[in-house]
Formats: C-alpha cells, sequence, structure tokens
C-alpha cells in the first residue's frame, strides 16, 4: 500500500475516533475513576483514592441483585429468541404483501416513545385494568392474583419491548437463506421440524448471534421497566445504581456497580465474538487458501 | 421389464398456468429417463411432484405400484439432486453424504461405511473435510449425487443438475452421471433443457411442451423420426419448407409442391395424400453442398442456390444458401475428400443436394401452423454457451 494511501485512510479514522474517545473512552475512564474515589455521607466526593468502594459491592444483598438481574435477561433473551425465531421464519416464507404488513406491526411500536409504551403495559396490568378484568372475567386467573410489581410482568414487558430486536435480525438472516436447503433435508428424510432446527437454525446461526446480543445486553442493563412494572423481588442491577445516583446521592458505588456491570456484560460478548470471528477466520483462511 | 413410476393423468395449475395438462406415461425401472423441454413447459413441475414437494391437482403418480401421490418428501423411497447442489453450508462434504443416514439414525459404523464407499464412487475421498465452499463446482455436483444416492433410493431426480457448470465440465460430469447410472442401476429422472444433454445419456426422453409431452422416445427415435415440428425444431437444428403433397412417385415416394421452393422428392412413410398440407423438415447435416453439380440420380434432390453466411465452428462449418425465398442451413464436415472441389466461399453459387428418403414430412393442421411461430426465439442457443443464463448463474461465476 503507498504512504498516501495509508494517509488517507488515517484521516478517514479521525472523527469515529474522537467520537469513541469522547463519548465512550473518557466517560467509561471517568465511571471506573469515580469508582475508586472516597466520599463523605452527604455524597460529596472527596479527595484521594480508595478501594473500600468495591469491596463493599462483594455483600450478599448486590450478588443477589446481580444474580436476579443474569437470571431475568437470560430468560428474557431465551424467551425473546424462541418467539422471533417461527416468526422470522414467517416472515421470511410468507408472501410478500403478508411479510410488508408483518414487518410494519413489528416496527409500528417504534413510532411511541418507549416510556409511554411501558406505562401502557402498567395500566393493562393494574389491578383495576383491561387486561386483569378480562382475564378474571374469562375465569382464566383468580381474582386475588397480581400481574403487576413481579419478575413476571417484568419479564412479560422486556420480552415485549425487546422482541422487534430479536426479530429484526432473524428475518434478516431468513429473508437471505435459501430454503432450497430446506427442502433438500426434508427430501433426505427430515421431517418439518427436524429440517427447521438442523438446516435453518444453523443456517441463520449469524442471525440468531446478534439477536441474542441485541437482546441481552439492553436487557441487562434495564431499569425503566423493572421500575414502573416490576416488585421488589425484581429489582434489577440499573434500578440499583439509578438508586444510587438519583436516590443516594453516591456517585462512587453507583459507578462501581456499573464497572461491575460493564464487566459481566462484556464477559459474554467478548466470548461470543471471539467465537464468532474464530468460524469467520476459519472460512476467510480457507478460501485464501482455495485460490 | 416393470415400471419404476407411473404417471397416471397427472395435472397441475399455478394460477392460469396449466403447468401439467393430463399427463400420462410410465419409467421403466433402471432407466436414465429424461424430462426434455424449454422452460416453463411443465418438467420441472413434474419431477418437484415425484419427490413430493408438489402434489397434482388432479391423477396419480405411481412409484413400485403404490400410489405416492400424496405422501410427504421425507416419506418417499426418491431422492433429488438440486439444481444449484443445495449443499448444507455449515456441514462438510463427509457429514454432507451422512445426513440422510444420520436422520434414520443408523448405527456409526454403516454409516461411515456408506460414506466412504459413496466418497469412493465420486472419487474424493481427500476431500471428505472440505466444507462445500472450499470446493469446485464440479465437486459440489458429486457430493450432491453422493449425498442422494447414499440413501438407496428407488429413483433420483435429477434437476437440471449440470446447468450452473461450464461446458467443458457439463460435458465430464454428463459422462460421469452417465456411469453412475451404470454403477448403480436404479432409474434416473433426469430434468433438462438442453437437448444435447438429454440426447447423451438418456434411454428415453419425453419431450415436454405447455405441460403436455410432444413426443416420447429413444434419442434416435426422436431425432430421426419426430412426430411434430416441435420436437425436430426443438430436437437438433432442421430447415422447415412448407408445401403440399403433389404427385406420386413409384408408390413410396411424393413430389412435394413447395411454397416459393422447387419441387422436393420425400420418402412418403407417413401415408400421405394428394394435397395434404405438409412440413418438410430437412437436418442441415444431411444435406450436402458443392460448387460442382452432383451427378443426378433418381432418388437425389439437387438445388442451386446462393452462399449468403458461412460460420466456420471448427469441427464443421455452417453455410446458409439462399433459394428462392427460403434460407436454407447447411452443416457440413470438413473432410479431405472434398478438398478436390474449390472451397464454397460467400456469394458462391453452390448445388445443395439429399436424399429423398433423409427428408421427412410432418403434418401441418392449418396453414399457419402455430409450431413454427415460437420455435425461433427457444433456439437462439446455437452457441451452446449462450443457452439458458448459464453465465447470469452466480455459482457459475465462482467457478
Amino acid at each position: 500500500m503507498s504512504k498516501n494511501h495509508r494517509l488517507n485512510e488515517l484521516y478517514l479514522s479521525i472523527p469515529p475516533i474522537l467520537w469513541l474517545i469522547f463519548f465512550f473512552l473518557i466517560p467509561a475512564i471517568l465511571i471506573i475513576a469515580f469508582a475508586f474515589k472516597p466520599f463523605d455521607i452527604y455524597g460529596t466526593v472527596t479527595s484521594g483514592w480508595t478501594s473500600t468502594t468495591f469491596y463493599g459491592l462483594f455483600n450478599l444483598r448486590f450478588v443477589t441483585i446481580f444474580w436476579q438481574t443474569l437470571w431475568i435477561s437470560v430468560l428474557t433473551t431465551i424467551v425473546t429468541l424462541s418467539l422471533s425465531l417461527p416468526i422470522g421464519y414467517f416472515l421470511a416464507r410468507t408472501t410478500p404483501f403478508l411479510r410488508h404488513i408483518c414487518l410494519l406491526l413489528v416496527v409500528i411500536p417504534f413510532w411511541s416513545s418507549f416510556l409511554i409504551r411501558i406505562f401502557a403495559w402498567k395500566s393493562l396490568l393494574h389491578p383495576e385494568g383491561f387486561l386483569k378484568k378480562m382475564l378474571v372475567s374469562l375465569q382464566i386467573i383468580a381474582p386475588d392474583t397480581l400481574l403487576l410489581y413481579n419478575s413476571g410482568a417484568v419479564l412479560l414487558v422486556l420480552v415485549y419491548s425487546y422482541l422487534p430486536f430479536g426479530i429484526l435480525p432473524i428475518y434478516a438472516s431468513a429473508s437471505k437463506f435459501n430454503f432450497q436447503l430446506t427442502e433438500a433435508a426434508l427430501d433426505l428424510g427430515c421431517s418439518k421440524v427436524q429440517a427447521f432446527f438442523k438446516v435453518f437454525v444453523p443456517g441463520i446461526r449469524v442471525g440468531i448471534l446478534s439477536a441474542i446480543l441485541m437482546v441481552f445486553i439492553p436487557t441487562i442493563g434495564a431499569y425503566v421497566i423493572p421500575d414502573v412494572v416490576g416488585g421488589t423481588d425484581s429489582e434489577m442491577i440499573g434500578n440499583k445504581i439509578a438508586q444510587k445516583i438519583l436516590v443516594d446521592r453516591n456517585l462512587p458505588e453507583a459507578s462501581a456497580l456499573s464497572a461491575l456491570l460493564a464487566v459481566v456484560v462484556l464477559f459474554p460478548v467478548t466470548i461470543f465474538i471471539m467465537l464468532f470471528s474464530q468460524t469467520n477466520k476459519n472460512t476467510l483462511s480457507n478460501t485464501r487458501g482455495k485460490q | 421389464m416393470a415400471e419404476s413410476i407411473i404417471f397416471e393423468n397427472v395435472s397441475k395449475k399455478y394460477g392460469n398456468v396449466q403447468a401439467l395438462d393430463n399427463v400420462s406415461f410410465a419409467v421403466e425401472k433402471g432407466q436414465f429417463f429424461s424430462l426434455l423441454g424449454p422452460s416453463g413447459c411443465g418438467k420441472t413441475t413434474l419431477l418437484r411432484i415425484v419427490a413430493g414437494f408438489e402434489t397434482p391437482d388432479s391423477g396419480r403418480v405411481l412409484l413400485d405400484n403404490i400410489d405416492i401421490t400424496h405422501l410427504p418428501p421425507n416419506k418417499r423411497p426418491v431422492n433429488t439432486v438440486f439444481q444449484n447442489y443445495a449443499l448444507f453450508p455449515h456441514l462438510n462434504v463427509w457429514e454432507n453424504i451422512a445426513f440422510g443416514l444420520r436422520i434414520k439414525k443408523l448405527p456409526v459404523t454403516e454409516i461411515e461405511y456408506e460414506v466412504e464407499r459413496m466418497l469412493q464412487l465420486i472419487q474424493m475421498e481427500d476431500q471428505a473435510h472440505k466444507m462445500p465452499d472450499q470446493i469446485s463446482g464440479g465437486q459440489k455436483q458429486r457430493v450432491a449425487i453422493a449425498r442422494a444416492l447414499v440413501n438407496k433410493p428407488r429413483v433420483l431426480l435429477l434437476d437440471e443438475p449440470l446447468a450452473a457448470l461450464d461446458l467443458k465440465l457439463r460435458q465430464k460430469m454428463l459422462l460421469e452421471l452417465d456411469s453412475i447410472h451404470d454403477e448403480v442401476g436404479i432409474t434416473f429422472l433426469f430434468v433438462t433443457h438442453d437437448q444435447t444433454e438429454a440426447m447423451a445419456v438418456s434411454d428415453q426422453i419425453a419431450v415436454f411442451r405447455h405441460g403436455k409431452i410432444e413426443q416420447i422416445g429413444n434419442p434416435m427415435e426422436l431425432y430421426e423420426s419426430p412426430k411434430s415440428s416441435f420436437v425436430a425444431a426443438f430436437i437438433g437444428d432442421t430447415n422447415f419448407l412448407d408445401g403440399i403433397v403433389g404427385e406420386k412417385v413409384d408408390n413410396e415416394y411424393i413430389k412435394l409442391i413447395l411454397d416459393d421452393f422447387p419441387d422436393v422428392l420425400c420418402f412418403n412413410d407417413k401415408q400421405l395424400n394428394l394435397n395434404d398440407l405438409v412440413h418438410l423438415s430437412i437436418r442441415p447435416e444431411k444435406i450436402q453442398i458443392s460448387s460442382e453439380k452432383p451427378a443426378e440420380s433418381h432418388f437425389s434432390n439437387i438445388f442451386q442456390g446462393v452462399v449468403e453466411d458461412i460460420v466456420y465452428k471448427g469441427d464443421h462449418t455452417k453455410f446458409w444458401v439462399r433459394i428462392g425465398e427460403h434460407r436454407i442451413a447447411v452443416s457440413q464436415q470438413h473432410s479431405r475428400f472434398l478438398l478436390d472441389h474449390k472451397r464454397v466461399s460467400w456469394k458462391d453459387t453452390v448445388w445443395l443436394y439429399w436424399h429423398a428418403d433423409d427428408g421427412f414430412m410432418l403434418e401441418r393442421y392449418s396453414a399457419s401452423d402455430e409450431n413454427l411461430t415460437e420455435i425461433p426465439s427457444e433456439k437462439i442457443g446455437d452457441f451452446d454457451e449462450n443457452e439458458n443464463g448459464y453465465l447470469d448463474n452466480p455459482e457459475f461465476r465462482e467457478e
């Protein structure tokens, strides 16, 4: 590559690098730095450094919340994925007309505010709400069943909110999938269900992986949803962070929690991406070997 | 010999298009049977009906005398080789071939034995652990065949299996296909739009047109005695001349009075009567061309014309000679004996001649037989490599 070329490339990459420095690197460093700052009882950050805040996180209270957050996020991801797969398959196979209608239905919720939609769920699930009353009158649930302020409500609204993020990447992969392959699978003796799992699912694994990341990452950091529809048993780590900042005015502890959360998110994501680029690299080097 | 597949009055409609119109025929066991026709003639639909991907609107399909019309594809003892191979991209060659056996839950040792045997048959033992995107088009094709054959189907269905390969490779794969057929001995049902492919390997060919069978026969029957103008034009090249039956000559021959062409003597194998309307079809390679007048004989047709075009094609030369309003295509192989004559060149006045037995007459139902109006568009593929989109196939570009 000529020197000129390399210079041009450098110039072109300056804006994104600046962007990342100002809006990702510096804030990240600030958060980590704050986690090691001492503070007084009024929440004012004082000078000097300390690691007591971090050690303070390793008590049962925080471990339980971390565990609960992880559990709800994994469950949300699993439920969302198991709904997205058949929906994505249907979207890819159906007639163009129906596909457009259904894609519109998937996207329409984004036209209204995220907060409004969550409050809508709150009034739906409310003891005096429409959904609750209907289910009771249909005798599906007992009148004293609580639909709101529990982890079930959090799971439901999380799945509702992030379902489009599961459907869209899977649909994008599925629409590129060669459905002659499922025909070949049927031809070779697969039932329709076998063909779906043995050929379709591996064929769209790129979409499945990005769907998992797209749902898991925002879910693990969710705080509005558990705050609005959750109860004491469904508090998530995002709530704790918000509470530390807004109520306790304890910036160092909030920073420490955030940093820990980032590690918890980064860990599985890095493994995912590494595994994934590994397979990609393999196929890449192999195609090179062919030439 | 017993029948392998029997089609009974099979019809299928897509919207307003009649893909198959009351098709009935039988394929004998062990035959290499081709379904030949232009695109959209219903041949692929018929194959998909055998595979179970489509259900006919009416009619039945029998496989070894068992009605399979409504069986799902995974319950049928047939396997398909798809047009673009449809190899599973996430599995290597070995696992692709083993796929069907794994679904059947055969013991591992048996799967290993069968897959190795197939790899030997297609001569790809050393490529077993490559992924489909790492092997060439011809190899993919072989794996697709092995993946189907390993299940020991009673019929192997081949859906334009060579269409995505380039010309040289296609010819090679065709021979391989033929030898695999000889080796495994099962019925092959082969869909193609390429008449040379079908001619080269088939025991029997069914020529399709507009969802109906025009003619079934072995390659020689179809070429030498086509039943319709469509078959005559679709299988090989030919010259058509319109006319009516004039006088009878020697009982067995007739003199044809043609539109804007001198009278032609022709063998009356169809027992036509005076004033019957006919198409006369005469294949280009049956016509001799010479710059010197040939010796007259009782059975020869000799005409004089002017050379308008010459296309040199290596193994033969194609001439277009104008006689009256007609352009007659003549194909001439190069042989040393002709060097005595002056070489024919452009604008030369030449003599064309053929034996009365070499032309054949096809019935003409009306003065403007619709058969002929559509042929030119389908016969554009005079130069093989241009035929039906090999070039715009992405698989081909990869090669």
